[in-house]
């Protein structure tokens, strides 16, 4: 137990650490994976293997993955401003979570003066540790147990609500979209076909890769607006570049060859 | 023997509010919370060890169903405020400071 506690419990504190003092949101989701893990290990070293399967399956597999999943959709390369907005919010933070630490250490620092019971006697007499939570969650608590189904169940609808985006505009089927397309042909003489295809290189096919136009430009249709936006754009000239000093080397042997004939 | 773990417990919880008060990334802002949530829990697993009962383990299972369904509706109103601001800074939703 004590070896356990030892081992986890640094890594738990760096987790935490970590969680708070790196800059990108995602990092600090990994950190937060680390502690969850370290407190699972932590359980188990408790006599609590069904809290510790819990940890593992509730925090670093549902709920860590939904942060992942939120991070992804809200974009995660948006480190935070260390601009501070409230004045001196730093130092009377620094000191409030001193006061804190203290007021905490002093209410439990040598509270605890008896050999702990350990959990040896309750789970021998329930006849397993799984079997005595459930008859305390199906016994004693069974009524608080009955809310949490009706907590979840408003959690659910609730978080379906929220995230509901209601259209603001009609949904474009494929004749509009063909419509529409036809009438800007017509007003600006855009081509109403599909647009041209990637390109497609010796050395690269990536959707990033703009294809080349007959006069070695490259053709901004080819690659999809948000990846240019985003400067994930491939440099075709670039690209081009093997396969022209390819054919240039080819064409010299062959130039060569004709000599020697 | 049990009281190294409520330190471990105490400081958790310190990090967590430290989090909440200097992260202005509302999502690091609610891990914190969730850092939180979990020291408290180490704290009732280890009275539970303490005491010899499962009560402890039992009520760290609540708050946990209770964690859960805070973090589903927490994100997705993350999201909503996201979706109307373009941004994840709790100090850009200050629409009532106005």
């Amino acid at each position: 137990m004590n070896v356990v506690f030892w081992i986890f419990a640094p890594l738990m504190v760096l987790g935490g650490l970590g969680l708070i003092l790196f800059r990108k949101a995602v990092y600090s989701a990994l950190s937060m994976a680390l502690a969850m893990i370290s407190l699972a290990a932590l359980y188990a070293s408790l006599d609590a293997p069904f809290l510790f399967a819990i940890q593992i399956i509730v925090y670093t597999g549902a709920v860590l993955m939904l942060f992942l999943f939120v991070m992804m959709l809200v974009g995660v390369d948006t480190p935070d401003s260390i601009v501070e907005t409230i004045k001196g919010q730093r130092v009377l933070s620094a000191l409030g979570a001193l006061g804190l630490l203290g007021l905490l250490v002093f209410a439990i620092g040598g509270q605890i003066t008896t050999e702990p019971n350990t959990m040896q006697g309750a789970t021998v007499a329930a006849g397993g540790n799984v079997e005595g939570v459930a008859q305390l969650l199906f016994g004693r608590y069974v009524w608080v147990f009955e809310l949490t189904s009706a907590l979840l169940i408003t959690a659910a609808v609730g978080a379906m609500i929220l995230a509901h985006a209601q259209r603001t505009q009609p949904k474009l089927g494929q004749r509009e979209q063909a419509e529409a397309r036809m009438k800007a042909y017509a007003a600006s003489g855009a081509h109403p076909g599909s647009l041209p295809n990637s390109g497609v290189f010796a050395t690269s096919n990536s959707i990033a890769t703009p294809a080349l136009l007959p006069d070695g430009t490259i053709s901004q249709e080819s690659v999809s607006a948000t990846l240019a936006q985003r400067g994930a754009q491939v440099d075709s000239v670039q690209l081009r570049q093997v396969t022209s000093e390819a054919f240039a080397d080819a064409e010299r042997v062959g130039d060569e060859e004709d000599e020697e004939l | 023997m049990i009281e190294e773990y409520l330190y471990l417990s105490v400081i958790l919880f310190v990090i967590g509010a430290i989090g909440v008060m200097i992260r202005r990334n509302a999502l690091v802002a609610f891990m914190s919370v969730e850092l939180m949530l979990n020291a408290a829990n180490l704290a009732l697993v280890a009275f539970a060890f303490q005491h010899g009962s499962f009560d402890g383990q039992v009520a760290s299972f609540f708050v946990m169903v209770v964690a859960a369904a805070e973090v589903v509706v927490g994100l997705a109103i993350i999201v909503s405020i996201y979706k109307t601001r373009r941004s994840t800074s709790v100090d850009n939703a200050n629409l009532l400071n106005q």
